[in-house]
């Protein structure tokens, strides 16, 4: 059955009340009327009786098993709560991956349609020692949706316990675990399929540049902090007084920004969370560039056939 | 054209921190200036900010504990960017309890300012990085003459502003009421915020703030003490300039050119901030 989350949340409303009037809570369904009475047996002889309706549904069945997900990584909740504090509140995606020096990266996501609207990028790089287990190799990396992240996230810190990460390749679903003696729980997420990973490259002569060698240039950032020699101080300007033209040149012996003449998604919804159905359907695949990561991936490897799907598009719930 | 700087000590950084926070409520987008001895945030166009200008000083030895720079060329050893004021402080606020800071001009697949922060987080044993690509535009030379320093107005009147806090509380309730206010002060140390609509007229005065030591031969001299000078202007300007100022200034001097501009100058420890506020046509 399925009921709207409000409803049952705003019983539970004041958490502190809860804790100290209530005695004992009974969750029950009424078959005659179709509720789900929630009665709450408080202090004094106070009972509060709640009764939610519900609709009946399919029964669903997600399609994901973390078993089958090359990589790892397992971190206290607070470890990922407290690098995901240093990203706006408004950016809706982040990238999650492995890079130099076996650093756990989180890096906002901007679309490229974005890209004339310059906006700010955010990265947090986590040491390996901070985290309880790390099976991935440097260069991979998922984009999924930073909200319902940050909400996994809360609830893992709430209770104190480790979230583990099971992921693949971009396109396919990333996988948070949260488990204890008492809850096991599994939130999937959909990650954005990858597009042509080493057009950004400003680096090299030509767009396409599959070794990560000359990668080092485009990922400053990585390097050991105490020991940052690297500057890109590649702003060249013009020099003499009064000359025309607009208002900032970049010098013409920087290669220009390769625009990749591939056609982005049209503008359908992200499918950021994964639901269960029976159905498979065709999720819209929306395509991105790995910037940052270096080309760690052949570029023959971006998939022109879209993943076998696992759920479809959710529908317009409230 | 390079640019690279690190703050180390926590006290530096905070104050940074604070004035990228005024800065960010001052103006939307802002010019940084960098120079040799000194760190520039300017506002001058009048268009755009409706004729309001903003100079905003500090020395660079005093926040930074490396700082080198390179300008455009020799004879121009200055760097003029624009930037999003809020990104600044913004990727300032994740420095709270930093080791290091450092700030590069970069290029990544745009200019960039570059904020990389060294965190010691206590839940973790190794440092935290956190970088922050700010976009930037390098504005050309061409463009610089209209961001150099204003020239302090020969002004009627001088006087120390009282609690910027209280007249905050006051002109945030008069916004209510008009979109006019009359800045008027005088050389005996009273100054008057007013307002007037058909319905209400409603002052407030301040007394007692005394008055900068003047030069002998300004204009001022002449001036009967009690007489009023005033200015018109736009009462959320005045709003906006009240509500970035966070901290109690060390000095805080308000010049008014009659009916044609209200000149701050506020000294906050170590940093300068002039802003200039005109009159309504």
């Amino acid at each position: 059955m399925s009921y709207p989350a409000q409803s049952f949340l705003s019983v539970f409303r004041s958490l502190a009340m809860v804790e100290k009037t209530v005695e004992k809570c009974c969750i029950s369904l009424s078959s005659s009327n179709s509720h789900l009475v929630v009665q709450l047996h408080c202090k004094y002889g106070v009972k509060k009786t709640h009764n939610l309706s519900f609709q009946d549904c399919e029964s669903l069945q997600a399609v994901f098993n973390p078993a089958l997900c090359p990589h790892l990584l397992r971190a206290p909740a607070r470890v990922l709560a407290d690098a995901v504090l240093s990203f706006p509140p408004a950016l809706t995606e982040v990238t999650l991956g492995i890079g130099h020096g076996r650093r756990v990266i989180l890096r906002s996501y901007q679309e490229e349609a974005d890209s004339t609207n310059k906006v700010m990028v955010t990265e947090t790089s986590i040491g390996e020692e901070d985290f309880l287990q790390l099976h991935a190799p440097e260069g991979t990396a998922v984009t999924f949706c930073l909200k319902e992240f940050r909400g996994l996230l809360s609830f893992a810190e709430s209770a104190n316990l480790p979230l583990t990460v099971h992921f693949d390749v971009p396109g396919r679903p990333v996988i948070f675990t949260i488990e204890d003696s008492l809850l096991d729980s599994h939130f999937v997420l959909a990650t954005l399929l990858e597009q042509n990973p080493c057009s950004q490259d400003l680096c090299s002569p030509s767009p396409r540049q599959p070794m990560p060698q000359k990668q080092a240039h485009s990922i400053p950032h990585l390097d050991d902090f105490t020991n940052d020699d690297i500057d890109c101080y590649m702003i060249a300007m013009e020099t003499t007084v009064g000359s025309e033209g607009s208002r900032a040149q970049p010098s013409t012996s920087l290669p220009p920004v390769s625009q990749p003449s591939h056609d982005l998604a049209p503008a359908s919804e992200e499918e950021e969370e994964a639901e269960p159905s029976t159905v498979p359907g065709t999720p819209p695949p929306k395509k991105f560039r790995s910037l940052f990561f270096g080309s760690i991936l052949d570029p023959v490897h971006s998939t022109q056939d879209p993943s076998p799907v696992l759920a479809e598009d959710s529908d317009g719930e409230g | 054209m390079k640019f690279r700087a690190k703050i180390v000590d926590l006290a530096c950084l905070n104050h940074f921190t604070r004035v990228s926070n005024m800065i960010a409520k001052l103006a939307k987008t802002c010019t940084l200036r960098i120079s040799p001895e000194k760190l520039n945030f300017i506002l001058s166009d009048k268009l755009a900010s409706g004729g309001v200008s903003m100079w905003c000083e500090l020395e660079q030895e005093n926040i930074f504990s490396e700082f080198q720079m390179e300008g455009v060329s020799a004879e121009n050893n200055a760097i003029y960017l624009e930037l999003t004021s809020e990104n600044l402080s913004r990727a300032l606020k994740t420095a709270q309890n930093a080791r290091a800071l450092k700030i590069k001009l970069t290029n990544k697949q745009f200019p960039c300012l570059t904020v990389s922060v060294e965190l010691q987080l206590s839940s973790s044993s190794s440092s935290r990085i956190v970088t922050h690509d700010i976009p930037i535009k390098v504005i050309p030379r061409r463009l610089w003459k209209d961001l150099q320093e204003p020239s302090v107005p020969n002004s009627d009147v001088s006087i120390y502003l009282p609690a910027l806090k209280t007249m905050k509380s006051v002109v945030e309730k008069m916004k209510n009421i008009s979109n006019q206010l009359v800045i008027e002060a005088n050389l005996n140390g009273e100054l008057n915020l007013k307002i007037e609509t058909e319905l209400v007229c409603v002052t407030t005065h301040f007394k007692d703030l005394g008055n900068p030591l003047l030069p002998s031969e300004s204009v001022s001299q002449s001036r009967h003490p009690e007489d009023m000078a005033e200015v018109h202007i736009d009462i959320r300007k005045l709003l906006q300039f009240l509500a970035g100022q966070q901290v109690t200034p060390t000095k805080a001097v308000c010049n008014i050119v009659s009916n044609r501009t209200v000149h701050f100058d506020l000294l906050l420890e170590d940093v300068s901030l002039q802003y200039f506020i005109p009159a309504l046509s």
